[in-house]
């Protein structure tokens, strides 16, 4: 079974980092929201400072949901869906691969960039690091709770921002956790480790949710 | 008359034309009751008579968590026992169940301003209640963004299971974060806190909304029966056209 | 009523909408499927069974 699903993380990788496959769209409208926060905000570093944590978690969050629609919609259009379908693989195994997949190729860039995108924002070293490592953490379950939007979407005909839409809500408790865990880190009045186990518990739960829903999805809109 | 019976679209109709009257009615009655009641009942010694808004924004909020469970309940219907009318129930309740979520929060909103100043103030039970509404509009945008009723009634079921989580985590916000917003005074194990002569017209108001939800309910899946069987007619008779 | 007067009709107010409001929604929709189901048919499009058109009409 590994052979099998190491053979779908690497095409999935390899897709994702040709032309068009939108690995790095994700880092370049990460780095939109951050120009653009500061122009209009005003140059006010210090507040900057205070709200940057807060601005860089919210450009990952977009940036993550944004390409979570061609997860399965590419798959479906070029009839490579039907055939993980109908492997023997398990689906849900098959959907934490490609969530895998389509994490180090969006989710990872944006945690690489971060640190970068925090001096724009005049974070200091503790909160870059905090920042960093909460992205870290947290991006991979935005990236398996959106599986479950981006298997709705093969259902949709022009689906990308509806499935922004629908995982928006879900998301809402990560961002909570890591903002929480970014702020306490930076001189809140929680110790860092109490958000910080809370988001790391929530991504290792979607990481067993999110294929076992988005599976369930695939099975039951099939035509 | 069993629970399969009922799927037959006829049954329902016919079930529909006496039962969508009897529970307006009822809903009228019961609804002015609890209004004159809780009217007449003491004011409250800290809150005054703003409290009177409870007996519409409490009933309010039991219903948008209710109606959710309600479609939750459905989603199992569609998924594991194919029940016919199953999605019917789950789509015609959802944007009942998001009405009602609104009414919660805006009259929250309204309570919140004179009791503590603000409109909006971003504590566990006000953010857990807006984010059940953000679900619920997910999920109406879902019902209209796929054309084919049983496809979609099979997709928006499993984003609904999904959603429910968030049903335990808006009852138990008050519990467990430190909130603004007041404890559980009616549903919790000690039994209700609240006096009689003000939990008695909250009931009664209680009752009234829970009849309209079914009056409403019934008679927009009636409107959904009707309008599966327009779209079979028309794929009927355009298959026939050629 | 107290200087809070406004806030209480306010949200008596606001209820009272969001419930018209659904009313209208529920009352126009049948409207309208009644008006398509009407038009169908008098275009002879129906189901199969006689006795179910007959019974169909109200």
């Amino acid at each position: 079974m590994t052979h099998a699903l190491r053979a779908i993380f690497v095409r999935d990788l390899t897709i994702a980092f040709r032309v068009g496959g939108g690995a790095g769209t994700g880092v370049v409208f990460f780095l939109a929201i951050v120009t653009v926060v500061p122009f209009a905000v005003g140059p006010d570093l210090p507040l900057l400072g205070r709200i940057g944590p807060a601005v860089l978690w919210i450009g990952a969050l977009l940036a993550s949901l944004l390409g979570l629609d061609r997860v399965f919609s590419a798959d479906h259009d070029d009839g490579s869906l039907d055939l993980l379908l109908l492997a023997p693989q398990p689906l849900e195994m098959i959907a934490a691969t490609k969530a895998a997949a389509h994490w180090v190729a969006t989710g990872l860039p944006l945690v690489v960039a971060a640190p970068l995108l925090g001096l724009l924002l005049g974070l200091d070293a503790k909160a870059l690091g905090a920042v960093t490592l909460t992205l870290l953490v947290g991006t991979p379950a935005l990236t398996f709770l959106g599986l479950v939007g981006a298997a709705l979407a093969v259902a949709l005909p022009r689906g990308g921002l509806l499935v922004a839409v629908l995982v928006l809500p879900f998301a809402v408790p990560i961002l909570i956790f890591g903002a929480a865990a970014t702020n306490a880190a930076v001189g809140g009045t929680l110790p860092f480790g109490t958000p910080f186990k809370l988001i790391a518990a929530t991504s290792l739960a979607f990481l067993v949710l999110g294929p076992v829903a988005a599976a369930a999805v695939l099975r039951q809109i099939r035509d | 008359m069993t629970f399969y019976e009922l799927a037959n679209p006829h049954r329902f109709t016919a079930l529909a034309r006496w039962l969508v009257p009897a529970l307006a009615l009822a809903a009228a009655v019961l609804l002015a009751l609890g209004f004159v009641l809780g009217f007449r009942a003491p004011a409250d010694y800290q809150q005054g008579e703003t409290m009177r808004i409870m007996y519409i924004h409490v009933p309010s909020a039991w219903l948008a968590i209710g109606i959710y469970t309600l479609m939750a309940i459905s989603a199992l219907g569609t998924l594991v026992w194919r029940h016919p009318l199953a999605d019917v129930a789950a789509k015609s309740a959802a944007p009942i169940g998001a009405a009602f979520c609104l009414m919660t929060l805006l009259t929250g909103a309204l309570w919140g301003r004179p009791m503590w100043g603000a409109y909006w103030v971003w504590d566990a039970r006000l953010t857990s209640v807006l984010v059940l509404f953000l679900i619920y509009l997910g999920i109406l945008a879902l019902w209209r963004a796929i054309d084919e009723p049983g496809q979609a009634g099979r997709a928006v079921a499993i984003l609904t299971l999904v959603g429910f989580i968030n049903v335990p985590i808006v009852k138990f916000s008050v519990d467990w974060w430190n909130t603004l917003h007041q404890p559980a005074s009616v549903f919790r194990l000690g039994g209700p806190t609240i006096h009689p002569a003000i939990l008695t017209p909250l009931l009664i108001t209680a009752a009234g909304f829970g009849a309209l939800f079914l009056a409403l309910l019934v008679a927009a899946m009636r409107n959904e029966i009707l309008r599966r069987r327009i779209r079979t007619l028309r794929l009927l008779a355009s298959a026939e056209a050629r | 009523m107290g200087a809070h007067a406004a806030f209480i009709a306010a949200a008596y107010g606001v209820a009272a909408i969001i419930v018209m409001g659904l009313v209208l929604w529920v009352v126009a929709d049948h409207r309208a499927q009644r008006r398509a189901l009407a038009a169908l048919e008098g275009q002879g499009i129906t189901r199969r069974s006689h006795a179910a058109r007959i019974e169909d009409t109200h």
